[in-house]
């Protein structure tokens, strides 16, 4: 029993992240319909630009989250204005050429983080990374619950903003219908730049928050995009409360495979889940509760 | 016959005589490579730029039939080459269920799937220990020791691909692909089976992929999970093959094939040594940290080349050769 509750435990506290992880993703998704392969990759730049801030100026990671978030923001607004949006206007045979542009983005943030910082594995260790406490028998990692915290924070201030700003109801929106939104004043091509950077900035908040437990290498941004769309295709593309349940299901998951099947059996679960999720629930939980 | 048929079989004539004329093992083993590639994109254009289902994942087809072949001579003793016919039956077997399942997804999401395909074959055949031996790979004896027979089986197999795709194109199955690619709901409307017909498409590049793959393992005589399972050096190479020819063309892939083989050789040599030589003779050490990098550098060239690819030239070096040609010439005239 007491395995089974801490497992469900770690699952919780690390599908928290990946909500935050999921959520870009489908806010991205939902705007410009596109999937965005480099979302890992931009979580790794931050997660690198924490250990950074943390080896040059000894800034704790929690601090660097708003280092990395205004910068992971800035990149992606660039990176849909200069290279995402001209795309649109060009005549091609293929239909996802955006979503390969994402992948070449990925590979060169990749490379270019792999030039600086080689591929050796790097972890910051704080005086909490490893601090833990128990209730009962049960530890409860105090990151992990640190990050909890702030990855809930973060995200009710984002519903915040997509509720209650005119920005936020201008992406909503053109989420909704493009055409229409642009009718209403909305500007679309300034919308598609926030809501990438947006989008960024809330994988870049994971990243940083990532980095006390766990070890960066350049390598890492992959599995992590495909967790990101195992999160939108569980929860419905495009809805950002199914993110949420997406993210924590995931968490859940691989709490669970790694438990009582193997620790190899990680990453297979969420891809297993993924199928599942297409045979017997197109859709996600996007169609069984319509938000 | 049209003028692209011409130069086809030109340039075919010349490469089946240039082993006869060029005795050097680095070319031959480039030129195999690029055969191979040849293969490889042609398959994934039928899919991706004349069926418009874009496969982000080829590796596990390709991966599919290199274990295929390696796996019957390492378990049964029967000689890989009976894999290379095989390699092209598993990896339709598949291609069925996973069309089956996928192709109720469209446009991106197909590419996602494709992709978990992908690490789902690469994770299996890591932890399927007892059977593939895991991350240890497999080595069999390759049967020549000269490059010359497999250059012409593998220069036998990308002619036998494009003709398949130019006979496939054809018929009236390449036009119910061209009309998935161009408006699924209206071939659907007109009572195109889109789901039967996409299947067809991806089963034929699947078997191609597959065979390219059991040849691999022939030559090579080594495989392992990382290489044949490989996101960027197989199913992004694949793509890039496709994408720098040009998609939806005969010969878009094959050019593509060429131009990548060398661009990943110019990455890997360090400018065919001609960098590492100035670095050398110059002393320079700017130079010489460069030569160092460039040599690791493939995949950030990589990355690079699909974003200058995609956004300056989205239909390729064959698709685009009218557009190259008129900006060569208006150059010129200024």
């Amino acid at each position: 029993m007491d395995l089974f509750l801490q497992t469900l435990i770690a699952g919780l506290l690390k599908g928290g992240l990946y909500a935050l992880i999921g959520t870009g993703m489908t806010l991205i998704m939902g705007v410009m319909g596109i999937i965005n392969l480099a979302h890992g990759q931009l979580m790794m730049v931050a997660m690198y630009l924490t250990y950074s801030a943390y080896a040059l100026l000894g800034l704790d990671p929690y601090l660097s989250l708003f280092i990395s978030m205004p910068v992971i923001f800035i990149l992606g607004m660039l990176i849909q204005k200069y290279l995402l949006n001209p795309l649109v206007h060009t005549e091609t045979i293929l239909p996802e050429n955006q979503v390969l542009m994402t992948v070449g983005i990925g590979m060169v943030l990749t490379e270019v983080m792999r030039f600086i910082f080689t591929s050796d594995y790097k972890s910051v260790k704080t005086a909490y990374s490893n601090a833990t406490y128990f209730i009962g028998e049960i530890s409860f990692s105090v990151p992990l619950m640190i990050n909890f915290l702030i990855a809930i924070g973060v995200t009710l201030l984002l519903f915040w903003f997509l509720i209650k700003t005119d920005m936020g109801r201008s992406i909503r929106a053109t989420a909704q219908d493009k055409e229409a939104a642009a009718l209403m004043g909305v500007n679309p091509e300034r919308t598609t730049y926030i809501t990438f950077g947006l989008g960024a900035a809330l994988v870049a908040a994971a990243g940083t928050l990532l980095v006390p437990i766990f070890y960066l290498y350049p390598d890492i941004g992959g599995p992590f995009t495909r967790r990101a769309f195992v999160i939108c295709i569980l929860g419905g593309l495009g809805s950002t409360v199914g993110a949420i349940f997406g993210g924590v299901t995931l968490g859940l998951v691989e709490a669970f495979a790694a438990t009582y099947i193997a620790m190899e059996f990680e990453e297979m679960a969420g891809l297993v889940i993924f199928i599942m999720v297409l045979l017997f629930l197109p859709g996600g939980f996007k169609r069984l509760t319509g938000v | 016959m049209d003028r692209s048929t011409q130069i086809a079989l030109g340039v075919l004539g010349l490469l089946a005589c240039f082993p006869l004329v060029v005795e050097n093992d680095y070319y031959l083993h480039l030129l195999i490579l690029a055969f191979m590639w040849v293969v490889i994109g042609t398959a994934w254009n039928l899919i991706a730029g004349y069926t418009g289902q874009v496969s982000f994942g080829d590796a596990a087809f390709f991966g599919m039939g290199a274990y295929t072949a390696g796996l019957l001579e390492y378990h049964m003793g029967i000689s890989a080459w009976w894999g290379v016919p095989l390699a092209g039956v598993t990896a339709t077997l598949l291609a069925l269920p996973f069309g089956w399942i996928c192709f109720r997804l469209r446009g991106a999401y197909f590419a996602l799937a494709t992709l978990a395909l992908n690490e789902v074959m690469r994770h299996t055949a890591t932890i399927w220990e007892d059977f593939t031996d895991g991350m240890v790979g497999i080595m069999i004896l390759q049967t020549f020791e000269s490059k010359l027979p497999y250059y012409y089986i593998v220069l036998g197999l990308a002619v036998v691909t494009i003709v398949i795709i130019e006979l496939v194109m054809k018929s009236k199955w390449g036009y119910y692909f061209l009309s998935i690619r161009e408006d699924q709901d209206t071939a659907e409307s007109i009572g195109i089976n889109t789901t039967t017909y996409k299947m067809i498409s991806l089963t034929i590049a699947a078997a191609l992929t597959g065979i390219a793959g059991g040849f691999y393992m022939n030559y090579m005589g080594f495989i392992d999970p990382e290489v044949v399972f490989s996101l960027h050096d197989i199913s992004i190479m694949a793509i890039l093959v496709g994408i720098v020819g040009g998609v939806g063309t005969v010969y878009g892939p094959a050019v593509g094939a060429f131009v990548m083989v060398v661009v990943q050789e110019l990455f890997r040599t360090g400018g065919f040594g001609v960098v590492t030589s100035l670095a050398e003779s110059s002393g320079s050490e700017i130079l010489t940290t460069f030569a160092l990098y460039m040599t690791k550098a493939h995949v950030l060239g990589f990355g690079i080349l699909v974003v200058v690819v995609i956004r300056y030239l989205p239909n390729g070096i064959v698709g685009d050769w009218d557009r190259i040609t008129a900006l060569w010439r208006r150059g010129q005239q200024s």
